[in-house]
């Protein structure tokens, strides 16, 4: 790639920024013994093609980079089921202390107890908050968390000598990650369809489970972003038929403080830590996926967890612990985030949390649902889905209307998901947005609607103002071009 | 959109037509159109023996992954490799070039009862 001419972005990646001998580092003297080289055998064979370029370039790439990037500091990020709220920044700065990112995960536990009392505090605070008091902190993922989950149900089921049970169930509003884990662990997966309320079907699910039943998969609030009313049956069910429930707990942000999934008859859930708990993620990471189980359940945890005896801290496993989950204690500066997070807000505040973002999603639901059609017409959780297919009709589709909106400023809710709802748009403000930002976006919408009539193309071709405006997809998906390569490698595959 | 009366249609928007022993199978308009663009289409191999109603693959879109379930069963005698290496084709045209499978049946007329003609599937799509 060229550089740019005119005032376009310069789109080229360091490496073809290079220039033979080009510094952009002096590397300070040698203050340690030399060590020869490993032996030839060791060494890689062809060059590493680093970028040989300026610090200023360096520096310039990065803060372009960085000024291209859509994030919540920045923008409206109504990505539903992804709650999207704003990171308080006293959390970074917690989480940068030196006690806290300075330490090393091989240090002994008498050097690092503050750091096991807050993993352990933190424990206690997540069972509290869900009524699931065994606690492992170690996934590093929400979808880690639902492995770990579904690891703990099958071989809590094998001690037992209850091995037969290898069906998980879920209902087809499921995330994907759900059918996805419970393949890994091993599972047979069942669908549970929904009712036309958007509910769980009471009747089919009755019908579906027998001695076979391991787990049943449930997310609440559902992806549909509603209560489920028969949850109570629901475990019971499940619970009369021997198996144990599971809470995906991507939702959870519309329960805290409110009501505890425990209490609920949900013997596992994970809680993604980076939605619910504030900490930054839309960028790939670092995650927290907790997994929380019932005392029942609580000695298959993965390993560690933190234990305190008197007033010491330390690191041990679970006596019939499923194993560990990943190299060390888990995302321990997101664990950082999360627990400044919950200290600051209270218990107090933990409820406010979750009954300002069902307010900010109802609020959202009665301005737009008569005009873009709702998946079910009844006072929604933390969010809502919007079902235009009166927009469908009219020619523009949910994937129209979303990049329209990033013309607007506002990024595109979720699109096409849960399946089961034409032309979804799944709508998230979360409870950090004001009523003034919740009402440009009724705004916008509305504006969109009309624009669906006197200029359609708008949103065909949207979005318009962006470094790149409408992706082809399909091609993308069709022929992925993942990595970049230079040039002769290119032509030596050739 | 019309659709084709040629042929017999499951629930699950999938296509049977009939020519001598041999039961061509594939998706519907109105599949492709929930869809959006068809990115990738997984197939299984020649000779497998498929039961009616059953899972036989996948097709992936730019918005979903879904489940194919066959309209009829028998044993697979040829599958489409176009699609495999060119799954736009599935929305060119799902009813011919589109198509998914080949299948040879041994009680075609009794499975065929168990589909719906255009009428009754323009019928169940207009809800």
């Amino acid at each position: 790639m060229r550089a740019p001419v005119t005032g376009e972005i310069d789109r080229r990646l360091l490496n073809e920024r290079s220039v033979p001998g080009r510094v952009g580092l002096q590397l300070q003297e040698l203050d340690v013994p030399e060590q020869p080289l490993p032996e030839a055998g060791l060494l890689r064979a062809k060059e590493a093609h680093l970028p040989e370029v300026s610090q200023p370039e360096v520096v310039r790439y990065f803060t372009t980079l960085s000024q291209m990037n859509f994030s919540i500091d920045t923008n409206f990020y109504p990505l539903g089921s992804c709650t999207m709220k704003y990171n308080p920044k006293v959390n970074e700065e917690m989480a940068f202390l030196p006690g806290m990112a300075g330490i090393h995960p091989h240090q002994p536990d008498e050097t690092v107890q503050g750091a096991l009392q807050l993993i352990w505090e933190l424990q206690e605070d997540l069972g509290e908050l869900t009524g699931l008091p065994g606690v492992s902190l170690g996934p590093l993922a929400g979808a880690q968390g639902e492995y770990s989950g579904l690891m703990i149900a099958r071989a809590y089921f094998d001690e037992r000598g209850d091995s037969a049970r290898t069906v998980a169930l879920m209902p087809d509003s499921a995330h994907g990650t759900n059918p996805a884990s419970a393949a890994m662990a091993g599972l047979e997966v069942v669908t549970v369809p929904s009712d036309s309320e958007g509910n769980v079907d009471v009747d089919a699910l009755r019908g579906l489970v027998d001695e076979r039943t391991c787990v049943f998969m449930l997310t609440l609030p559902s992806t549909l972003g509603l209560f489920e009313p028969n949850i109570l049956e629901i475990t019971n069910i499940i619970h009369e038929a021997g198996g144990l429930v599971y809470a995906d707990g991507a939702n959870l942000n519309a329960l805290l403080g409110i009501v505890k999934l425990g209490d609920l008859g949900f013997d596992i859930a994970h809680s993604n830590l980076h939605k619910t708990f504030s900490t930054p993620h839309g960028g790939g990471g670092p995650g927290a996926g907790p997994v929380l189980v019932s005392d029942a359940l609580a000695p298959f945890l993965p390993t560690p967890v933190v234990t305190r005896e008197g007033d010491a801290y330390r690191l041990g496993a679970p006596g019939k612990t499923v194993g560990r989950v990943n190299g060390f204690h888990g995302s321990f500066g997101v664990l950082v985030r999360a627990y400044a997070y919950i200290r600051a807000m209270g218990p107090d505040g933990m409820r406010e949390v979750s009954e300002n973002a069902i307010i900010n999603a109802n609020y959202i639901r009665t301005a737009l649902s008569d005009e873009f059609g709702i998946a079910a017409d009844r006072v929604c959780m933390h969010e809502c889905v919007l079902s235009p297919t009166a927009q469908k009709a009219r020619g523009v589709s949910a994937l129209d209307i979303s990049k329209r909106l990033i013309d607007y400023g506002i990024h595109p809710p979720t699109m096409y998901f849960p399946l089961i709802v034409p032309e979804a748009i799944m709508v998230e403000p979360t409870e950090t947005e004001t009523k003034d930002t919740l009402d440009r976006f009724i705004a916008v919408m509305r504006q969109i609607g009309a624009e669906i009539d006197s200029d359609p193309d708008l949103l065909h071709d949207a979005p318009h103002d962006t470094p790149n405006t409408r992706l082809d997809e399909a091609s993308a998906a069709r022929n992925p071009y993942l990595r970049w390569q230079p040039d002769e490698d290119l032509t030596a595959a050739d | 959109m019309t659709t084709p009366d040629d042929r017999r249609y499951s629930d699950e928007h999938e296509w049977a037509l009939v020519d001598g022993d041999i039961i061509t199978v594939g998706v519907t308009q109105f599949a492709t159109d929930s869809l959006g663009d068809v990115v990738y289409v997984d197939l299984p191999e020649s000779g497998t023996e498929i039961s009616q109603f059953d899972k036989f693959g996948e097709i992936e879109s730019v918005k979903a992954v879904s489940d194919l379930f066959t309209p009829v069963g028998g044993t697979i005698v040829e599958v489409n490799s176009e699609v495999i290496d060119t799954p736009e084709k599935v929305n060119e045209d799902p009813y011919s070039v589109g198509w998914l499978l080949k299948v040879e049946a041994s009680d075609a007329a009794s499975q065929l009862e168990k589909l719906m003609d255009a009428g009754a599937y323009d019928e169940l799509t207009a809800e």
